[in-house]
């Protein structure tokens, strides 16, 4: 007996509900766009420059302790959290404390870090400092740079290659998907108000990747059946290759978020955030393969080519013998 | 029918073969360590080995592979500094070496160019008033005449300064080129001066590069916390020797163009030096923490014979009057020159703890830094926090992979075995590569693999899927099997050209942690591609050849 995702034959009609889904692809979009501008994003220290200490403690932790401690100090605005990981120990108490860039301070002082140390062991003497992360404005203004940079040549990148590939409308698509991917993912982290560092860009770059992956299976299978049914209207033949390619989407979903739940469980709280947006944006990218890519291909129609036309090069890689 | 020519196999086994081995060391990760740092010590010591070097070169055998994956920092705990190094410091100190010898071409011409002096000025530039301003021609074509051609392999045949007149001033500035060609130098030169201070502490493996325009990134693992390492490689440790102008308590005394600097012991006393000083730290040759006649810690140095001839000329001509050791910008001492010192040793004394003579030679030894550097980024990782993250992600991973195995099983049965073999061939590919290339291994790194695994079944899941589609069509199974890795190919090919042109791009634009999880998702793919497509289908066809199965399930 064999474990199934999908029946043998799927007949869905993908685009029955397209108004549906398009439209609330369209919504969650710009209610991202609307979190992001009203809330903001809870940028890490990579992009606003500012300090963390990572405290730990037999002791529990007491933010309003820690925070009478370094109040005195005068370091504008300072945040603490708890930490939480099913990975520490019974007695293992473990805080974030976050301050904020010092005015007209283009290095990091040691003296404050020395300040807060000292400040927060009269609190609790038994407290250790893992690890202690400082980054300068200057630095950190051009890391901002760096990463939009980074999503767009992803985003152009990705688009070229696919416009090679296959042609103009599928890169369209694919793109369409691709920020739609990266917009909702934001809006996540901007609604949540989850930590947004230098690694919440890389899950970004991944989940465009990942995303992209699975357009691309779509479009590959929809450009074969293009050829061999060549007088099926496109509507019929989109939804014959999303159907004919369901059981691989969603086996490869599958497996990735295995493996992935088993990260965000125990691979401990550094790296949650990172894990937690591959996560949600591979569910995201999986949805937008299958509802959003193809919606604009339709809409902007496939060049079908005469009866001569041997289809796109594509296909010619399977000469290749492996 | 299934057939895969001989040579085939055997390149795809040897591969699998060799990976299983250079992936091998990374299990046995302290061992192999340890056996690596007796190797390069006893290499290091010119093949003498003492007892303990030679029993942990002992504990992995020789002929096997011993590269290992780097560990980052966020694994193995250290310090991270990034570093702006002030290139405008050499340019000023540039000009201020400039300016006696424009100040004697221009004493010269006294009479055509009148009286001069010289005006504040931005780094890299010198402004001199001149107080007849019809004598400016004559002036500029002085000043003209003091410029050097650019040795640099760019900057050929331009010269280092250009100057112009405004009104009756005189403007001497560095050119383009020769700060483009001096900014290189400097940067080098930290580097070097960096790598030697970093080097005298002799922590394993630091990475020391330039970054940039004019930063440097240093990262030094197993260093207790980045303020160490500020004190380290903060210090510039420039050294010179002035002549003494005067002493006062007034810190805003008028130095007329000399330079006022503060005593480092004593309170609120003042030291009026000559600009330019006799010797500097550049002409030591050793340093080395010692005690004075009054036991208390000192350090005493050699000059280089270019230095010891001045320091000595200096020194017989000038007995009697007072002389200072500023270590950077602080008068350490300034003692009276009691006779002429030949030889071109000395001792300076000071208030030092036995610790600071000691990090003073070594900052000596190691030569003074060229320009300031201003610290733009720091992180300290302690070293338990990386070990839990290591713990944390192999457990994660360990715990993916069998889910994942399980799952494939349940799914495709017999065919779910295979791909797990080819899942198992991609991992031990994937460390052998990233050991070959001594990659670094991050904590996103690991992500990368683990994310790898789920993904790497994918080539796998679109060939078995295929395969199902060409079985219904009543296709023979070796037929079906043929077909579904032939037509599977082009999807599997885009899928993953897309993804590692992401890595690419994240690996080129990316900073620190971006580029390891970029290494480890671009190798990853390019393994789980070579591994679902060959080893996967040679495992397929060996089956098929085997038992020549009248029908299958996938």
């Amino acid at each position: 007996m064999r474990l199934k995702l999908a029946p043998e034959k799927t007949n869905i009609d993908f685009f029955r509900f397209a108004p549906v889904t398009f439209g609330l692809s369209v919504v969650f979009m710009v209610l991202s766009v609307v979190f992001w501008l009203t809330f903001g994003l809870n940028f890490g220290i990579d992009f606003r420059g500012g300090t963390t200490i990572r405290t730990d403690s037999a002791q529990p932790v007491d933010v309003g302790a820690y925070r009478q401690a370094i109040e005195p100090l005068g370091l504008g605005d300072v945040s603490i959290t708890e930490v939480f990981d099913p990975g520490f120990a019974a007695d293992q108490h473990v805080s974030q404390i976050r301050i904020q860039a010092q005015e007209d301070t283009e290095a990091v002082t040691p003296e404050m870090v020395q300040a807060v140390e000292r400040a927060l062991k009269t609190v609790d003497p038994s407290i250790t400092f893992p690890s202690i992360e400082s980054v300068g404005p200057k630095v950190s203004a051009e890391l901002v740079w760096a990463a939009v940079l980074a999503v767009v040549a992803g985003s152009a990148g990705i688009a070229v290659y696919i416009w090679l590939r296959f042609e103009w409308q599928y890169a369209i698509g694919s793109v369409a998907a691709l920020i739609h991917d990266v917009l909702v993912t934001i809006g996540v982290f901007s609604l949540f108000q989850i930590k947004f560092d230098l690694t919440t860009v890389a899950a970004l770059l991944t989940i465009l990747g990942y995303s992209i992956n699975d357009t691309v299976v779509v479009f590959d299978r929809l450009r074969e059946n293009l050829v061999k049914f060549k007088t099926m209207p496109l509507r019929d033949v989109m939804n014959l290759s999303v159907n004919e390619t369901l059981s691989r989407t969603l086996m490869t979903t599958t497996t990735t978020l295995i493996a992935l739940i088993s990260l965000l469980v125990l691979g401990g709280d550094v790296i949650r955030g990172f894990v937690f947006a591959i996560t949600f944006g591979i569910v995201i990218g999986t949805y937008s393969s299958v509802y959003m890519a193809k919606n604009i291909v339709l809409y902007l129609g496939v060049d079908r080519g005469g009866p001569k036309k041997d289809g796109p090069s594509g296909t010619r890689f399977a000469e290749v013998d492996a | 029918m299934l057939y895969i020519p001989l040579w085939k196999r055997v390149m795809v086994l040897g591969v699998c073969v060799l990976a299983i081995l250079y992936a091998a060391p990374n299990l046995f990760y302290d061992r192999v360590e340890t056996h690596n740092d007796a190797v390069a010590a006893i290499e290091a010591s010119g093949g003498v080995a003492t007892p303990e070097q030679q029993a942990a070169a002992g504990l992995w055998p020789d002929w096997l592979p011993s590269n290992i994956v780097n560990l980052g920092l966020d694994l193995r705990g250290g310090a991270h500094l990034l570093a702006e190094v002030k290139v405008e410091d050499v340019h000023a100190a540039r000009m201020d070496m400039l300016w006696p010898e424009l100040r004697d071409a221009l004493r010269v011409l006294r009479a055509e160019v009148g009286n001069i002096r010289r005006q504040p000025a931005p780094p890299g530039e010198l402004r001199v008033a001149i107080s007849r301003a019809e004598g400016m021609t004559v002036a500029v074509e002085a000043a003209r005449k003091l410029a050097q051609p650019i040795i640099s392999l760019t900057g050929m045949g331009q010269s280092d300064i250009e100057v112009a007149a405004q009104g009756d001033v005189l403007v001497v500035r560095l050119t383009d080129a020769e700060r483009t060609a001096m900014d290189g130098r400097t940067i080098q030169q930290s580097l070097e001066i960096i790598r030697r201070r970093v080097d005298e502490v002799g922590t394993r493996e630091p990475t020391i590069q330039r970054q940039g325009e004019d930063r440097i990134l240093i990262q030094v693992p197993g260093i207790g916390s980045a303020a160490e390492l500020k004190s380290l490689i903060g210090t510039t440790a420039k050294l010179t020797f002035h002549p003494v102008i005067s002493r006062t308590s007034d810190p805003g005394a008028d130095a007329g163009g000399n330079l006022l600097l503060p005593a480092a012991d004593e309170r609120d006393i003042y030291y009026v030096l000559e600009r330019v000083p006799v010797v500097s730290g550049d002409e030591l040759v050793d340093a080395q923490p010692s005690f004075d006649q009054n036991n208390r810690p000192a350090v005493s140095f050699r000059f280089d014979p270019t230095g010891a001839r001045a320091f000595g000329d200096y020194t017989a001509a000038n007995i009697g009057k007072p002389f200072a050791i500023v270590l950077d910008n602080e008068v350490i001492s300034a003692p009276v020159i009691q006779s002429h010192i030949a030889g071109g040793s000395g001792i300076i004394t000071g208030s030092f703890s036995v610790e600071e003579s000691t990090e003073l030679a070594v900052l000596l030894r190691a030569g003074a830094l060229p320009a300031e550097m201003t610290f733009l980024e720091e992180r300290t990782i302690g070293p338990e926090l990386g070990q839990d993250s290591i713990d944390a992600g192999s457990l994660a991973a360990l715990v993916g992979m069998v889910a994942v195995v399980l799952f494939m099983v349940a799914s495709y049965g017999l065919f779910g075995v295979f791909a797990s073999v080819a899942l198992a061939t991609n991992i031990a590919l994937l460390f052998a590569v990233l050991s070959v290339i001594g990659a670094t291994l991050t904590l996103p790194g690991i992500a990368g693999i683990v994310l790898t695994l789920g993904m790497a079944v994918d080539a796998n899941v679109l060939i078995f899927e295929r395969i199902r589609e060409e079985l219904r069509q009543a296709k023979s199974p070796a037929r079906a099997i043929e077909l579904g890795f032939e037509k599977a190919l082009s999807a599997i090919v885009d899928a993953n050209v897309t993804t590692f042109l992401v890595a690419v791009i994240m690996f080129m634009v990316g900073a620190g942690p971006v580029r390891g999880f970029a290494v480890t998702l671009g190798i990853g793919i390019i393994t789980s591609v070579f591994s679902a497509l060959f080893v996967t289908r040679l495992v397929v066809a060996a089956w098929v050849n085997l038992r020549r199965p009248k029908t299958i399930t996938v």
